[in-house]
């Protein structure tokens, strides 16, 4: 009997060890340990044996049923390892097909180089104010230091709507109402749409948009200007960016300045985009003239202030590289497409 | 303003500088130079040779073999040029030099052109002979060039001597950008003044001497200023016998530098001291003057004067006018008459070097459609203390080019002699402004170098009238700051107190908007803010409606940016049309503009703007993606209940049976639908288009960013699908508004999960399936309290028509 038990042990796991299907294991189990299973009946068959040698033998088909089990166990698991792996190899993908995408939109990249500068002034603490498109001359003009019949009214043609009420030719007006509101200190920028009655080409538009900074506190200096330039050229344009400072003339700001910044394409050695200079000019700027203080109710023996005024359209232009300014209102989609 | 190096070299002798440092310098110290051309750029190896022999070309009727004596040899030259004779001394370029460009006068080509030596039809040649063209002039710089052939030089001319040097070519012309503050530098003496303190260079200005002959102007006639608001000073005077001829070669370049064409040498003369000074004459011819006077006066109302272009003029009494004794013989500061210009018959003429109001001169110029050389200096502003010097400086140089014989004595109107103004110079205060510490005196010496005198006792700084622009602390300020170098400012910080940085709550939520339609896969446009009125037509929006009434620019580009937009539909349409028309598949734009609209026409006050979320699109996706945007956006910003939508008719650029009002509760907030065909096809748009317009100022105030956890359910749901057969007529709006006024206070939310008209459901009707969810906060609903619920649902459906579908 015992050899028998050994026959059955052996034939057993060399079944298992065969196998290679997780039913074809099933099978085996219940071949051998089933309820009428050959070691089920092999136990049966126990109570021919006498006393002493019962508990004996049934120690031993016990073992060889823990083996078997044993045995059926590690199969089976090595058997589930080898279908997954299986199943793997017959999962692969072409990871090279086109993605599904939920074809997201794209900002105007008048908007993107706002955002930039927002970004950028917002951070050194300045406010974002709004003013009307639409605005009255003295806002435009004669609050500006432009009074009746100056020669820069007629530069920056004009549209009229009456002779009070025009189309703003710049962001500038945004100043005035702010130091009006007699909160002080002020600083703030202003970005807005502007219109001056140029015809539609490559470089020109009819309407545009502006950017107007204004700080107005006391002991504010040209120097303070200067430094608060020089970090804004660099956070837009990169952090090797220099900025040159060129007397100018506004008639807001007393002194006035245009500020140029090492060209980012060539770094200053000179290119196509620099015309060979090294350098692009970016804004206008000044110290608020004392004239336009004192009109707004602000003492200039007290307090001091700059301002300036950006393109967008000319950021956008210059850090896209976009060569036709039309193409910034036609809102092709392939244009688009690319910001 | 143009003007070469050599003539501010003239008044700064000690000027020794490249271009580009002349450039870089001028510029920093706010003369800002646009651009030079240097004359001598792609001259090279050009001298002056002799022609010793002319022989025939044995191969070419056309061409000639010239032996040409270049000093240390004699070179054989081909050319085909018609008027080179023996003994002649023209400009010959050499093996390997290069001249400017080609001999027809076209544009001159970047880099010059290279001569090489080479065989012409068989017979060598070893250089070549130029025109004045080929050396990069003009025959308006030297007058005496051939109309077509070589430039003959001089008989003095050295052979062998260099060619550039011998025609004054090593020089440049500048262009300047001048700011319209600085009156004084529109002419060679203000901006020579400039050079001469950026360089520290000695400015010597041209000596004027006192001239005429022992004759009194005054025995002559007479001048009498009428209007003296408008001609604050007249000075005049006389020369006789005069002689025209051609002005010499260096008054001539120095014109044609400038860009002025000499002409005789009054003339030039003239416009030698404009350019000088930056005052403009006239002359008269005396012969033509009657009554022995000039009286300056306005214009009669209806008066007609013909100016010397021979037009005729309708003048008011804006306008200034120059009479003599019985008519009119000028429009002041602008052109003189045809009935007293100088003609090649002169011998007697009047001088005027007069300072006129410049505002007055540039209305007048601009109502009379008129500008002028003259006008332009004048509508500047010019400084009244000047026109003496001038018109003294114009009769030196007659009497020094034996043009004609000036008579003594000058006639000077000037009842308000300029003064100079006086500015306290507070050395702390410009300090503070700039933030610097440049020492009192250091800002003296800036003062000097510009004539700005100082008088120690009042502690005044004394502005010569020359610079009108100078009038504060701020301006003096510049002065120190532009010669002290805008470069050496320190760079700092604004200190003081802190502010927070930040975008108005408008600005967030239009940031969101542009955040959710890009997500929601639209692009940003921007579109004018000016349209045709005709795109109301082409909107098909009746005559009567409140959007025609528009704001009108008075001087637009033309029709078709003539009003301010009253809707953002126009901008959006156009902006797809130009899409579909370029073949692109799809578009989904959005834009953020204002719209304009008066309260009251024509305008007295400034007008609403409304800040307009437009949505367009046609291509892919319909009415409901739209829908999707607008109820994301929404979401996103806080407005939580439900919007609702009204079938309208009321749009007529819309399709009547697609188009919704947005409502929010009782509030309209925009509109959405279908582009009517009719619009469509107007735009030239192939496709079904749909918009959708959000009002943000009725947007804004229902937007808020607070938000309030209410707890995740801890209880189950249970649902109920609800399918129906519903007539055609009525909306699933409608079958909503039902369940939740009955749902009861279990009620979670419903959701369509099914739609279907056709061939299984009977004609006019559609089947329309929802599922919806109850749920308690505090406990397990049991089925009794759902199927309450339920019952009074399908009830109140039944009310409206509908039956469960079996």
């Amino acid at each position: 009997m015992e050899k028998k038990l050994k026959e059955l042990k052996e034939e057993a796991l060399k079944q298992i060890e065969a196998s290679q299907a997780l039913d074809k294991l099933n099978e085996i189990r219940v071949a051998y340990l089933g309820k009428k299973g050959e070691l089920t009946v092999l136990l049966k068959s126990m109570k021919e044996l006498s006393n002493e040698e019962r508990p004996k033998f049934g120690q031993l088909v016990n073992d060889v049923r823990k083996t078997i089990e044993e045995k059926l166990e590690e199969s089976k698991t090595r058997l589930a390892l080898a279908i997954r792996e299986e199943q793997l190899k017959n999962e692969v993908i072409d990871v090279t097909l086109p993605a599904k995408k939920n074809n997201v939109g794209h900002r105007h990249p008048n908007t993107i180089a706002l955002e930039e500068v927002e970004r950028i002034f917002i951070g050194m603490g300045y406010e974002v104010v709004e003013g009307p498109d639409i605005e009255y001359d003295y806002y435009n003009f004669e609050a500006l230091n432009i009074p009746a019949n100056h020669p820069a009214k007629d530069e920056q043609d004009t549209f009229y709507i009456n002779n009070k009420i025009l189309l703003r030719t710049q962001t500038s007006p945004v100043q005035v109402r702010e130091m009006e509101k007699g909160k002080l200190p002020i600083r703030m920028i202003a970005p807005g749409r502007v219109f001056r009655s140029d015809e539609v080409d490559a470089t020109h538009s009819p309407s545009f948009h502006q950017i107007e900074g204004l700080v107005i506190d006391k002991e504010i200096t040209f120097a303070d200007l200067k430094g608060t330039l020089a970090e804004f050229a660099k956070e837009l344009f990169g952090p090797q960016t220099k900025v040159k400072f060129r007397p100018h003339h506004f008639p807001f700001t007393e002194p006035s300045a245009e500020v140029d910044v090492t060209c980012f394409k060539c770094g200053g050695k000179g290119c196509r985009m620099c015309k060979g200079s090294g350098w692009i000019e970016i804004l206008g700027c000044g110290m608020v003239h004392p004239h336009v203080l004192e009109m707004s109710g602000i003492d200039p023996k007290e307090y001091s202030g700059f301002a300036f005024g950006v393109g967008l359209e000319r950021i956008a232009l210059l850090k896209y590289e976009i060569d036709d300014m039309r193409l910034l209102y036609e809102n092709d989609m392939r244009f688009l497409k690319q910001f | 303003m143009n003007t070469p190096l050599s003539w501010i070299k003239a008044y700064v002798p000690g000027l020794q500088v490249t271009e580009q440092d002349y450039t870089d310098a001028m510029t920093l110290s706010g003369t800002k130079v646009e651009g030079f051309v240097k004359f001598d750029k792609n001259l090279d190896k050009i001298v002056v040779g002799q022609i010793e022999k002319i022989e025939k070309h044995p191969n070419a009727d056309k061409l000639v073999v010239c032996q040409v004596n270049i000093g240390k040899e004699t070179i054989q030259i081909v050319t085909g040029a018609p008027n080179v004779k023996e003994g002649q001394k023209v400009p010959v370029v050499l093996d390997g030099g290069k001249v400017a460009g080609g001999h027809d006068g076209s544009p001159l080509p970047e880099d010059g052109i290279k001569i090489k030596k080479g065989k012409l039809r068989g017979v060598e040649s070893f250089g070549m002979m130029c025109s004045i063209e080929e050396l990069g002039a003009s025959k308006e710089m030297y007058l005496d060039a051939p109309e077509d052939g070589i430039y003959i030089l001089k008989d003095d001319a050295v052979v062998g001597s260099d060619v550039v040097e011998v025609l004054g070519l090593h020089d440049a012309v500048f262009e300047y950008e001048i700011t319209s503050n600085r009156v004084d530098c529109y002419s060679v003496l203000g901006i020579a003044r400039e050079a001469a303190a950026t360089f520290h260079q000695k400015f010597v200005p041209p000596v004027v001497v006192s001239t005429g002959n022992k004759e009194d102007i005054h025995d002559f006639i007479s001048v009498e200023v009428a209007d003296s608001d408008l001609c604050p000073r007249y000075c005049a005077r006389m020369v006789k016998n005069i002689k025209l001829a051609p002005s010499p070669e260096w008054m001539q370049r120095r014109l044609a530098a400038c860009g002025i064409r000499p002409i005789n040498n009054i003339v030039d003369i003239t416009n030698y001291v404009m350019e000088e000074y930056g005052q403009p004459m006239h002359a008269y011819d005396m012969a033509t003057l009657e009554g022995k006077k000039i009286v300056v006066s306005r214009a009669e109302e209806g008066e007609e004067f013909q100016t010397l272009d021979g037009q005729i003029r309708k003048l008011d009494p804006s306008i200034l006018m120059i009479r003599d004794g019985v008519k009119a013989v000028g429009i002041a500061g602008i052109m003189g008459g045809e009935n007293s210009k100088i003609t090649d018959e002169v011998t007697d003429m009047l001088f005027e070097a007069a300072c006129f109001d410049g505002t007055n001169i540039r209305l007048s110029a601009k109502k009379l459609g008129l500008r002028t050389e003259a006008s332009g200096k004048f509508e500047k502003g010019l400084d009244p203390n000047q026109a003496e010097q001038a018109i003294n400086r114009a009769c030196q140089l007659i009497e020094e080019l034996g043009a004609g014989e000036v008579v003594g004595g000058i006639i000077d109107q000037y009842e308000n002699p300029r003064k100079p103004k006086r500015i306290v110079l507070e050395a702390d205060r410009i300090n503070q402004l700039l933030g610097t510490c440049i020492a009192k005196q250091e800002m003296l010496e800036i003062f000097a170098k510009l004539e700005l005198e100082y008088n120690a006792d009042t502690e005044e700084v004394i502005v010569p009238t020359f610079r009108q622009d100078l009038e504060c602390m701020a301006d003096l300020a510049e002065e120190v700051a532009r010669f002290y170098g805008y470069d050496k400012i320190p760079t700092t910080l604004p200190t003081g107190e802190a502010t927070t940085g930040k975008l108005s709550f408008k600005l967030r939520i239009e940031e969101i908007a542009r955040d959710i339609a890009e997500y929601c896969g639209f692009s940003q446009a921007m579109t004018y803010s000016f349209e045709s009125p005709k795109v109301y037509d082409k909107l098909l929006i009746p005559q009567d409606s409140i959007l025609r009434q528009a704001i009108t620019i008075m001087n637009p580009l033309g029709e078709d940016f003539s009003i301010m937009r009253t809707t953002s539909l126009n901008g959006m349409l156009s902006s797809l049309s130009t899409n579909y028309n370029r073949r692109n598949k799809t578009a989904k734009l959005y834009e953020l503009g204002n719209i304009y609209l008066p309260k009251k026409l024509p305008l007295e006050e400034l007008p609403e703007e409304r800040m307009q979320f437009t949505l367009g699109m046609y291509g892919d996706g319909d009415f409901y993606t739209m829908k999707g945007v607008v109820e994301e956006f929404l979401e996103k910003i806080g407005i939580t209940q439900k919007i609702s939508y009204h079938p309208e008719e009321k749009k007529p650029f819309l399709h009547p049976g697609r188009q919704a009002e947005i409502c929010y509760k009782k509030t309209v907030i925009g509109y959405i639908g279908e582009v009517h065909p009719q619009v469509a096809d107007q735009y030239e748009i192939g496709e079904r288009t749909y918009l959708a317009v959000l009002d943000m100022p009725s947007v804004l105030p229902l937007a808020t960013f607070e938000r309030r956890y209410t707890g995740i359910a801890k209880y189950p749901a249970v649902m109920r699908d609800i399918s129906m057969v519903v007539p055609k007529g009525i909306l699933v709006g409608q079958i909503e508004e039902v369940i939740e006024a009955k749902g009861g206070q279990y009620l979670e939310s419903y959701a369509l999960f099914d739609i279907y008209e056709g061939s299984q459901i009977m004609a006019g009707f559609k089947s329309v399936a929802y599922s919806i969810v109850f749920r308690a906060n505090d406990k397990t609903l049991e089925d009794k309290e759902v199927n309450e619920a339920m019952e009074r649902i399908i009830k109140a459906l039944k009310g409206i028509g509908i039956e469960l579908r079996q």
